[in-house]
């Protein structure tokens, strides 16, 4: 029961705390994994290919910020991909009716708020559990997706250059969409750790009934969570439209298992109480980085999920067994 | 034959990492005997049934079953030997009918392919009547946590068992199944069954067991027939020391002298509580006596906001409030501790500063929304030093602390609220004897500093104890007020139980 530390001394405990947690991992795989990789193949260190890698997740990384919060609150969203595809759809309707765009793309995220407001209605009023209300929405999402866009894709190519920039275009030669995303990244990951509002996402998923007990209103926690991951996955719709100029009805389906995925592997549990943007971010960026590993070494694109799913494996497997020796 | 040994345990050793639980501890049970197994919390008898049962393995030492050296590798086996464990936590699956949960193992081990739930019914039926009036169809998660208890006691007389372990089986139980599981006890003994009881109770130890065995800190202590000992003996030799001054000293004069602090009348809530009055006043620490379900819980709950007050009124300071909910509450003075600690008053798997913090967050949070991590360590350590706590660092988790120090920590939750009102629910359950002394004299410092206190217990010695006026609850409703001498088991029993007093 009780966890006897090594007393011996602030630095070897901070020290020991550092190895000990999953970010700190993570950053050394990575590492260890770009060394092997540019010695493996010549075109790995290119600019081109980390400029490619850095692209492909941090979009999607947007949405794993959100699901991690709502991880942590003790709670799960399927329904991201579908609601990103519904944002995209809804936003770009209305441009093609003849909304300005950044107008339209509000009102996308906003459609994109209230699945999260009526689903968050769902969990902490009616009391479902998030697994089923999100998986519901994952099919009603899809599902206005495909009416919205009469099931073809809407291609908006008309868009304004100012705001295919967002999705396309580079500051200092760095593509707008990845300091986008760093700055996303690391104001969530700051105020994860430092904001009073965001302690209670912690309180709420350690312990909800002593989260209660504290004074806590814990339906308004959770509520807020979940409204924050659809919001997120919309901001996340609104720039893959910018980007691509399109509105592909079928985009983004089964993102949520990449998406969870990442999350776990980057600390978050599915009790709650646990994880951080940070190693989400490297969770995501991992399995991006393999993907990109495994082309650059001509592995069959067949191998790439079975291979992603058992990295998620191992995390976990090594995660639990450190976690129940230490208790 | 009577006093024939059925099992011997022989220098048992445990460790769980650096942790010895078990430092080479005997045990001797005879065939016919109800023997008590006494211990403070930690002491080490859990480690030692699951030992029994199989469910924990020994690092070293004998185990002998009817003079064979035996080694229990599964709980099935253990079974299989006839050794039944009817554990102190509730094992039973919520969504299950009584009947099939009483007969688990039955069909669990019974060869054949359908389960003949006609039989499981009968055989069902047969074990619960002697305990209580159950149906055996209704569904284990709608009954009350006694009836539970009641559940898993019988499941294990259904096994034909040689060896009976009843870990605290009365913690939960009224005192109607409590004299009706005595019964069967010993009805089962006079078949030549052995039973392990532990308990913390002298008075069972002392009425209804043939010998005792002590463990302190994973050690052996002592063993000796009840007939050969006294109470007092017991309890020197559980904590180890000498317990001379338990309680810490009592308001002197009328406890009612003071202002009053918080006045509820007629208070009710959506059907546990059935219109209360209740004065609490300064400097006395008023006790709130009744049976599992009079309501107790639920009052205190409802004063503070934490359940729907449907009728009544509440004065703090002379001034009425209504709390919308408990966030509420907590701004106005009053606050709750839960009486399952580890299930609603901390978060275990989070720091000490950040556990204590949990209440008023906005108390260490910066005008920018931000949180100011040093005046959360400063807080915590201010209420730590102030409740005596013992932590290694208050950047561990809560898990790392012992029962004693994790309650210390929830009450220091508390201060933070600088409370007028604080209402503990059983503030001592599940906490080591040491430890509960310095809880009662904390409580009757805080007392004395003017903070209104109400402690909601179980137990009778603490009530009588500790408080210096004490409210029986029966049924929803306030039976009867006691103070002084008038505080004595029988009085409060009776009270509890719905009878007026005799005298």
């Amino acid at each position: 029961m009780s966890n006897m530390t090594n007393q011996s001394g602030a630095k070897t405990s901070m020290l020991m705390r550092l190895v000990r947690m999953r970010e700190f991992a993570l950053i050394v795989i990575i590492l260890a994994l770009s060394v092997f990789m540019s010695f493996a193949s010549p075109y790995f260190l290119t600019e081109g290919n980390l400029r490619a890698i850095l692209l492909s997740f941090s979009t999607e990384g947007i949405v794993v910020v959100g699901m991690t919060i709502l991880l942590i609150v003790g709670g799960i969203d399927l329904s991201v991909g579908s609601v990103m595809a519904l944002t995209m759809a809804v936003a770009g309707k209305l441009f093609l009716v003849g909304l300005d765009p950044w107008v339209a793309s509000l009102m996308g995220i906003g459609a994109a708020a209230m699945i999260g407001v009526v689903m968050s209605f769902f969990v902490t009023r009616v009391g479902l559990h998030y697994f089923i209300v999100s998986l519901a929405f994952l099919g009603i999402a899809r599902g206005l997706t495909l009416v919205v866009t009469q099931g073809t894709p809407l291609s908006l190519f008309s868009l304004p250059p100012e705001f295919k920039f967002v999705g396309q275009g580079s500051l200092y030669g760095i593509p707008f969409v990845v300091i986008l995303f760093f700055v996303i990244v690391g104001v969530a990951d700051f105020l994860l750790r430092r904001a009073t509002i965001f302690r209670r996402v912690y309180y709420v998923g350690s312990n909800e009934k002593a989260a209660e007990y504290s004074g806590i209103r814990v339906k308004r926690v959770k509520a807020g969570a979940i409204i924050l991951c659809s919001t997120l996955a919309g901001l996340a719709g609104v720039i893959f439209m910018s980007r691509f100029g399109a509105a592909p009805p079928q985009f983004g389906v089964g993102m949520e298992l990449n998406v969870i995925a990442a999350a776990v592997i980057g600390g978050a549990g599915l009790y709650g109480g646990q994880g951080s943007v940070l190693g989400a971010i490297l969770g995501i960026a991992l399995l991006s980085l393999v993907s990109s590993s495994l082309q650059l070494l001509d592995v069959p694109v067949f191998w790439q999920d079975g291979i992603k799913g058992g990295i998620l494996l191992v995390a976990v497997t090594i995660d639990h067994i450190v976690h129940t020796r230490k208790a | 034959m009577l006093n024939d040994i059925v099992l011997q345990l022989t220098n048992i050793r445990k460790s769980y990492g650096a942790i010895h639980a078990l430092k080479g501890v005997h045990f001797t049970l005879r065939r016919g005997e109800i023997h008590a197994l006494a211990g403070e919390n930690g002491a080490g008898k859990s480690t030692l049934m699951k030992i029994i049962d199989g469910i924990v393995q020994p690092d070293s030492g004998q185990i002998v079953l009817n003079g064979d050296a035996r080694q229990f590798r599964s709980p099935l086996e253990a079974q299989r030997a006839g050794i039944g464990f009817v554990h102190q936590e509730i094992a039973l699956c919520p969504q299950v009918s009584v009947a099939q949960n009483i007969c688990m193992s039955r069909i669990n081990t019974e060869g054949g392919f359908l389960v003949n739930y006609r039989e499981v019914r009968q055989v069902a039926r047969a074990a619960i009547e002697q305990l209580a009036d159950i149906d055996v169809n209704t569904l284990v998660g709608d009954l009350s946590i006694s009836n539970q208890q009641v559940v898993e006691i019988a499941k294990a007389l259904t096994l034909d068992c040689q060896i009976l372990i009843l870990d605290e089986p009365t913690a939960a139980l009224t005192d109607r199944e409590t004299e009706a599981l005595f019964a069967i006890m010993h009805r089962l003994k006079a078949q030549g069954m052995s039973i392990i009881f532990i308990s913390h109770r002298m008075a069972e130890i002392f009425e209804h067991c043939d010998h005792v065995t002590v463990l302190r800190d994973g050690e052996y202590v002592m063993d000796t027939p009840v007939a050969d000992t006294t109470p007092e003996d017991v309890v020197n030799a559980l904590v180890g020391r000498q317990m001379t001054h338990l309680y810490p000293d009592k308001l002197t004069g009328d406890p009612t002298a003071g202002p009053v602090i918080l006045r509820a009348e007629a208070v009710a809530d959506e059907g546990r509580v059935r219109g209360v009055d209740l004065t609490l006043h300064k400097g006395e620490i008023l006790g709130l006596a009744g049976l599992i379900g009079a309501g107790r819980s639920e009052l205190v709950q409802t004063l503070c906001g934490l359940r729907r007050r449907t009728a009544g009124r509440v004065e703090l300071n002379g001034a009425a409030i209504h709390p919308r909910d408990y966030a509420d509450a907590i701004r106005s003075g009053l606050v709750y501790l839960s009486e399952d600690r580890k299930g609603e008053g901390v978060f275990l798997n989070m720091p000490i500063a950040q556990n204590v913090s949990a209440l008023r967050l906005d108390k260490v949070t910066t005008p920018f929304g931000m949180l100011d991590r040093r005046a959360e360590m400063d807080q915590a350590r201010t209420h730590g030093a102030e409740l005596r706590l013992k932590a290694g660092s208050l950047r561990d988790d809560v898990s790392s602390l012992s029962g004693g120090n994790q309650q210390k920590v929830a009450i220091a939750k508390l201060l933070t609220a600088n409370p007028a009102v604080m209402m503990l629910d059983e503030p001592t359950r599940g906490v080591d004897v040491g430890a509960k002394a310095e809880i009662h004299a904390l409580l009757r410092d805080f007392a004395e500093q003017g903070v209104g206190i109400i402690v909601v217990s179980s137990e009778l010695p603490e009530v009588i104890g500790l408080c210096d006026r004490v409210l029986v609850m029966a049924e929803g409703r306030i039976s009867g007020e006691l103070s002084g001498d008038q505080m004595t088991e029988e009085n409060i029993m009776a009270l509890a139980s719905g009878l007026a007093l005799t005298g």
